[in-house]
């Protein structure tokens, strides 16, 4: 407990009423957090918000952190790559400049898988956060640092996320709280150090299905500075409470979800879903039998779209530097070769490799040609389910040294509950089975449904 | 398609037009992580999609257009901020003849 032990609800209300002494909240804020941080390895970048409040309603100063590949202007930003190291962005991506317009205040910078690649968080040129439920185990991936410091901040804090094939969902449930992944679009993009274009979403990690439509709430709709910002604004948050019981609620639960599962997840999102039908909704057992494809091309698809993303990383313009020596051949490889972590190399030239003449068509193309199944087979579900209940991870949180016994194709694998819906780009909630507990119930809806996410996962909640 | 078994130069040559450079070690083990990993994606050989329209977005995305009107911005100070290499007011590059 601390002296600011209150919801984001609770701490909105206290601060329109002006009970909050907001230079003594910040004091206090600022060395719970560098406490935290020598502990768990969370942030990468804590901003000094004494001089960082923005007070203005409706948030009133509330404390947000944002994953460090998403630009705050004057705050160091490396996505978790020694590549960016110095880089110091001019400008705030769309979604800080939102918040910020609404009275936020920013806490920092957290710690990633470099540029978002990987599941646990353990892929990134610096520190590696820690998991608060347990310190030798892992937070996941690639949001870690996110959800870890939403986990162990004992303040109203609510953190900007960001996930490509499952990173904000993987380190919701590893962490025990909560995480929306929102539909490809809703969210701009602008500002975002991109991994894979087609894929790449911000969204948000928070202690409570409430506290993440709150803010999803304030940075989704139209931007003009993101060509494929879809321009749907809405207020997640407002109708929540009214919502009482899950009456007329169909789920769908597709038996490929309950494929290769540690035993305990198994059974712990059955109960979840019992519960769920005892307050109301009807479950049916489905099949969504392109799930085995899934892996192979959501990783074709990010790799070859990483691989050229990745090439404006040259040393010259931001970030690393080298000496001026060779031609720019040998300038741009020696930079790059010694800024990136091996993940990222692999992930380059595995991306590469797949779009190059003679096997993109048998790779790319086709991995292109799956998605669209991916997607008619989400459709087709959406007709007659309102949301697919699964587990969001296959294993609770692994400890480091298990991590480190992995092999590529046993890491990728790892992701299989949460690709089909990142590459179909539909919304998708991670709510944990009960308080505190590293077992995240995964609900996914239709394009632009995450109202009835908020909806059903609020009344989880409050049953659960 | 059959699983193209990747060799030592191919490794070498994809490094090569990514502009990353390898040691031995490395190039070995990037070696048997790609042979493994494309044999794991032979898992999508079994489909047949050659009726199917790829999706390069997963919603449909249509061109946007705006009114072209000139506005602020980025400022060449700016622009130059986050480099270690300039010179009157340019930005210096490594030797490219």
């Amino acid at each position: 407990m601390t002296k600011y032990t209150m919801s984001v609800k609770e701490f909105l209300e206290e601060s329109r009423k002006g009970n909050i002494n907001f230079l003594d909240f910040a004091a206090a804020l600022l060395e719970e957090t560098q406490k935290l941080n020598k502990k768990f390895q969370l942030l990468r970048e804590i901003c000094d918000i004494r001089d960082r409040l923005y007070l203005n309603p409706p948030l009133n100063g509330l404390p947000i952190s944002v994953k460090d590949c998403i630009c705050v202007k004057g705050v160091q930003s490396y996505a978790g790559s020694k590549i960016l190291e110095g880089y110091i962005p001019t400008f705030d991506a769309t979604c800080v400049d939102r918040l910020k317009d609404n009275g936020v205040t920013i806490l920092g910078k957290t710690n990633q898988d470099e540029f978002g690649f990987g599941t646990f968080s353990t892929n990134s040129g610096f520190e590696v956060p820690k998991n608060p439920l347990d310190p030798l185990r892992s937070c996941g991936g690639s949001s870690g640092g996110a959800a870890g410091l939403v986990a162990a901040l004992d303040y109203p804090h609510v953190a900007l996320a960001q996930s490509t094939g499952g990173s904000i969902s993987a380190p919701a449930a590893f962490c025990g709280v909560v995480g929306i992944t929102p539909t490809y679009g809703l969210v701009s993009r602008y500002g975002l150090i991109d991994y894979a274009n087609s894929l790449d979403k911000i969204g948000v990690i928070g202690k409570s299905v409430h506290d993440v439509a709150l803010i999803l709430s304030i940075i989704s709709g139209k931007d003009e500075k993101d060509q494929t910002s879809i321009g749907e604004k809405k207020d997640y948050s407002k109708d929540l409470s009214s919502t009482k019981d899950l009456k007329g609620v169909k789920i769908a639960v597709p038996k490929e979800y309950f494929q290769n599962l540690e035993e305990e997840v198994e059974k712990e999102v059955w109960n979840a879903i019992k519960k769920m039908e005892s307050n109301g909704a009807t479950y049916e057992k489905v099949s969504l039998k392109n799930t085995k494809y899934g892996v192979a091309a959501y990783y074709i698809i990010a790799t070859a779209e990483a691989s050229t993303n990745l090439a404006k990383y040259c040393g010259m313009r931001y970030g690393m530097h080298g000496k001026l020596e060779g031609n720019f051949n040998e300038y741009f490889s020696t930079v790059r070769t010694s800024g990136l972590t091996e993940e990222a190399k692999r992930r380059i030239i595995l991306g590469t490799f797949t779009r190059m003449a003679g096997y993109r068509d048998a790779y790319y193309l086709k991995a292109m040609k799956i998605r669209t199944l991916i997607i008619e087979e989400h459709k087709n579900i959406f007709k007659k389910f309102d949301v697919i209940a699964s587990p969001s991870m296959p294993i609770q949180p692994p400890k480091f040294k298990e991590i480190k016994k992995l092999t590529p194709v046993e890491n990728y694998q790892m992701d299989f509950l949460t690709i089909p819906a990142n590459l179909a780009g539909m919304p998708h909630l991670s709510v944990p089975v009960a308080k505190k507990t590293p077992i995240g119930l995964h609900l996914t809806a239709d394009h632009l449904s995450e109202d009835k996410l908020f909806k059903i996962g609020s009344v989880f909640e409050k049953v659960r | 398609m059959p699983t193209p078994k990747i060799s030592v130069e191919t490794v070498k040559h994809v490094a090569k037009i990514a502009r990353l450079e390898l040691n031995s070690k490395e190039i070995r083990k990037f070696q048997k992580d790609l042979n493994d990993i494309l044999s794991a994606f032979r898992e999508i050989d079994k489909i047949n999609v050659k009726k199917v329209k790829p999706s390069f977005q997963p919603l449909e995305v249509r061109d946007v257009f705006r009114e072209d009107v000139p506005e602020p911005s980025l400022t060449q100070e700016k622009a130059l901020s986050n480099t270690k290499h300039k010179e009157n007011g340019y930005f210096k590059g490594p030797r490219v003849v």
